[in-house]
């Protein structure tokens, strides 16, 4: 299968016109010794029919578990309108917005999405997306030190995602920012730690999560005041569909909120495409990286959207811009947008409500196995939690694996050694689906 | 394309009461109202029935412009046809439903996928290995420039922090380079549009980590000096980064591994015809010559060998992470779904047909350029490869520079949208003042080649013709030329 229009005779024509005798005359100024000869090592053209043949036999190999786990990537209800509205192809096969005489659709969606993202998370202003939640988080950071001008230290509690923690440092490392770790204290963020460091004037920023990598629901009383105190700014990372219902960045008195919103009925996709959101105050806008609508009007006086604000941006400021992001996640803004659009206020709240229900069901009929024990007693948690496994038949991977078997994806093992494991359950999940998990665990433990 | 104006936002067709969803009903003990830290402001998203949300983001998108609307020859961003079976593959609920913490064992063919493409990548590229991780094309070049500091690092070589870039450099460029920590050497070019080579002569010493550099460059032209300068950089003990915006034309017929570049990435939404969606999410995969993929960044896919009692080998794929990598850039295996796209594309074209699609969107765009430089100035005159640059009209349709009201590239561009084009890019690269580039891809067919030269050419008389027209185009769009000034001094950015 290929997708060019060429015949014979159009080649021919077309190279007449250009004056040249072969398609291998229009590299003839290429040295010969660069060209590459022979035959590519990849599979032969296949017809369509094939291609499913093969991704078929693909996806055959792979196998579908319950999902019982979370740790960044979230098993929520996706409306059936949603992929359907994306996938049009008038969004879909579209670029960035710079023409905005026939970029409405896209420039309108990104301002639904960006209203969205403010109303959420409390915040002033939305850029039009990060890659994912790690990547805006690592951006918060270098906004911290952007901001802060002389200072090049920022601080992050060790609640993190593991995998957020490497994305993090790894960005840290390279930008020149020295990131200090602060170690959890029970399970949760050590303010004291956190206030502790503030006193020494040169922190450009803190950063938290809410929930945390164990799951659970963090308190950042006074975290914002005392950040304020030493000039330095607060940045909250919130798994998206908390914020329906938990104290919002704004209300924590965050400067920047950021993190995933693949848990606003994203489909998990083995990792991707998510899509990372990024907030802030108007005082911040020049610092906030990446793209940004706003509303206009045409020479016929008609509101409409265009992109703004460029002069933050790597094609005008080059060196000198406040990020590298130029394509970002485009299209999934429209997923969010249509997502909450269909949800509305009461859905989400409602996805919360039966996320909680289902999670603290699974929480007390897995302690009532007496297999596991709580890792942080009378801790709260919105969705996700962690257990110590406790038995000694087998340790929490050989369970894990175990359970794969049967046909679960019973949570993700957060630390091998300490038995550690998290599990999540959302609104999807039943509760046959939730006893029959539990049961599984009992028998693989037998 | 509908011409008329929707305009509506979803906020102003709720109403209280309505809902577009529904979830199955949970009686429990447990309820959330228990919390401590709950949010105090209300919550205001819109209330829609689901009809009215269908009928409002298909009407939005009636007043949005795609590859399949129409011919989109905009220089640098290759938008080629995204072929539908490419949707359909990353559709398939085994990818859509997979958890990125799947146990690899149950996850084998969506690994499969990933190493195919990697090794299918690294290939065409003529590398030793790929990297799929990282995001979009600026972000792999984020991640080209993180593996060339740590392997000057780990030498403890700290001293090189300079990465040269050619002063026709896409504006990323330089911006990665910022974020990775690195000092940016501008690289002057000749009045041919590619790298002076004695003016790199001038930088190169033992603070340089490296160098990025386009082939084609930026203006659509081959650059010859390219061993000399990749000797030159490795002299100096630097390695040379391939940014991978302008490999479409290369395919099959010149590797940026054989040019001498250690370090490279490639656009997906580019090259590999998965769909730009607007502004993402696309997929920026990172290729190193042999002795630099210990440091590509966690996760790695990797694929094992193992030999059976009867001496059979078995081969199984798993996710492993590596002490040398430079770290990690994704939370799990990046934009996952788009490299099922590229992975198809792949598998449609093969081996047969990789090439051809290089060579004919060369073909396509000597064509156009060559039958519009009568009317248009071509400052570069010669064979382009998938895309060339023009400096604007002639003065003899645009009228003197120095007349206040004479036509300038935006006119045109704005114009090209009346006829139902996309415009090119425009004002980029920043060498010339009127700098228009276009980029037509192997996928567009003679006939709509014709159709876009005839429409140049019209502009081109109406030019002369009739200015004021041109100076107020578009005129047919859904809305007309757009206050970016008023943008900037209202600062609307919500409803």
């Amino acid at each position: 299968m290929k997708f060019f229009p060429h015949t014979d005779n159009d080649v021919q024509e077309m190279l007449r016109v250009i004056g040249v005798n072969s398609l291998d005359d229009l590299y003839a100024e290429i040295p010969e010794e660069l060209k590459f000869k022979g035959e590519l090592r990849l599979p032969s053209a296949m017809s369509e029919s094939e291609v499913r043949r093969e991704l078929q036999g693909v996806a055959n190999l792979n196998d579908q578990l319950v999902c019982f786990a979370g740790q960044g990537a979230y098993d929520h209800y996706t409306p059936s309108v949603v992929p359907y509205i994306t996938a049009r192809s008038e969004f879909s096969t579209s670029y960035t917005p710079y023409q905005a005489e026939i970029s409405q659709g896209t420039l309108q969606y990104i301002f639904e999405y960006q209203t969205m993202m403010c109303r959420l998370t409390g915040l002033d202003v939305s850029n039009a997306s990060m890659y994912d939640g790690s990547t805006a988080t690592a951006e918060a950071m270098m906004m911290c030190v952007a901001a802060a001008k002389k200072r090049r230290k920022v601080v992050i509690s060790d609640t993190f995602l593991p995998a957020v923690m490497d994305v993090v440092k790894t960005y840290a490392h390279f930008h020149g920012v020295e990131l200090i770790v602060v170690a959890a204290k029970d399970g949760l963020t050590d303010l004291d730690a956190i206030c502790r460091l503030l006193e020494g004037d040169d922190i450009a920023g803190v950063l938290v999560p809410q929930p945390n990598r164990f799951g659970l629901i963090e308190s950042f009383d006074g975290l914002a005041d005392a950040c304020h105190a030493h000039k330095a700014l607060l940045a909250i990372n919130t798994m998206a569909s908390a914020l329906a219902v938990l104290k919002t960045p704004g209300e924590w008195g965050a400067d920047i909120a950021c993190g995933d919103a693949q848990s606003l009925g994203i489909p998990v996709s083995y990792g991707g495409p998510y899509i990372g959101y990024l907030c802030t105050t108007d005082a911040l806008i020049r610092k906030m990286p990446g793209r940004l609508v706003g509303q206009t009007v045409d020479t016929e006086g008609k509101r409409c959207f265009v992109l703004t604000m460029q002069a933050r941006e790597q094609h005008i400021r080059r060196e000198k811009a406040t990020s590298n992001i130029c394509t970002a996640q485009g299209v999934m803004c429209l997923w969010v947008a249509c997502y909450l659009s269909l949800m509305g206020t009461k859905g989400l709240r409602e996805v919360n409500e039966n996320s909680y229900a289902n999670a603290h069901l699974l929480h007390d009929r897995l302690l009532e196995t007496g297999l596991f024990e709580e890792a942080f007693p009378g801790k709260e948690f919105l969705c996700e939690f962690t257990l110590r496994w406790k038995s000694d038949k087998m340790d929490v991977n050989e369970m894990h694996t175990a359970l794969s078997m049967e046909g679960f994806l019973a949570g993700v093992v957060v630390c091998e050694d300490c038995g550690l494991i998290a599990f999540t359950a959302t609104e999807e999940r039943t509760e046959d689906e939730m006893d029959e998990l539990v049961e599984a665990i009992k028998e693989a433990a037998l | 394309m509908n011409k008329t104006y929707y305009g509506k936002l979803i906020f102003e067709l709720s109403k209280s009461g309505r809902t577009g969803y529904s979830l199955p009903k949970v009686e429990s003990k447990y309820q959330l109202s228990a919390l401590k830290c709950q949010r105090q402001a209300a919550l205001e998203l819109p209330e829609c029935d689901e009809l009215t949300v269908v009928r409002h983001y298909t009407n939005m998108s009636n007043n949005n412009f795609g590859v399949d609307t129409g011919f989109y020859p905009l220089g640098s961003c290759t938008m080629k046809y995204n072929p539908k079976i490419n949707e359909e593959a990353a559709t398939m609920p085994t990818f859509t439903r997979l958890h990125p913490a799947t146990p690899d064992h149950c996850a084998q063919g969506a690994l499969h996928v990933y190493y195919e493409t990697q090794r299918m990548l690294s290939e065409i590229a003529g590398m030793g290995e790929f990297t799929l991780n990282p995001y979009a094309g600026a972000h792999g070049e984020l991640t080209g420039l993180m593996v060339i500091r740590t392997y000057h690092e780990r030498r403890g070589d700290t001293a090189r922090t300079k990465i040269l870039v050619p002063d026709s450099a896409h504006g990323t460029n330089p911006a990665s380079a910022a974020v990775c920590g690195c000092e940016i050497v501008q690289v002057k070019s000749l009045a041919d549009g590619t790298v002076d080579v004695e003016d790199l002569k001038t930088h190169l010493g033992a603070d340089i980590a490296g160098m990025m550099m386009t082939n084609p460059n930026t203006l659509g032209i081959f650059e010859r000096q390219i061993p000399e300068i990749a000797k030159l950089v490795h002299e100096c003990g630097g390695l040379m980064y391939y940014d991978g915006a302008n490999l479409n034309p290369m395919l099959g017929v010149c590797r940026p591994g054989d040019m001498g570049f250690d370090v490279m990435h490639i656009n997906l939404h580019k090259t590999f015809s998965t769909p730009h969606g607007g502004g993402g999410p696309g997929s920026g995969p990172v290729g190193v010559r042999k002795g630099l993929e210990q440091y590509l960044p966690n996760p790695r896919v990797v694929k094992n060998f193992e030999m059976i009692e009867d001496e059979e080998e078995y081969s199984y794929y798993s996710i492993e992470c590596n002490d040398e990598a430079l770290g990690s850039v994704s939370s799990f295996l990046s934009n996952y779904g788009i490299i099922v796209r590229a992975y198809v594309y792949l598998l449609s074209l093969g081996k047969e047909n990789v090439p051809m699609a290089g060579k004919l969107s060369v073909l396509n765009a000597n064509y156009i350029k060559e039958q519009l430089k009568a009317y248009y100035k071509l400052p570069i005159d010669g064979l382009c490869k998938h895309e060339f640059v023009f400096d604007g009209l002639k003065d003899e349709y645009a009228g003197h520079h120095d007349e206040p009201d004479h036509v300038v590239t935006l006119d045109v561009a704005k114009r090209l949208l009346d006829y139902g084009f996309h415009a090119p890019t425009i004002y980029f690269p920043l060498l010339f003042h009127e700098a228009m580039m276009i980029e037509p891809t192997e996928t567009e067919s003679k006939e709509t080649l014709d159709d876009f030269i005839a429409v140049m050419v019209k502009i081109a008389e109406e030019a002369k013709a009739d200015r004021q027209m041109l100076k107020t185009a578009p005129h047919s769009t859904p809305v007309r030329r757009l206050d970016d000034v008023r943008a900037v001094k209202d600062a609307i950015f919500k409803f």
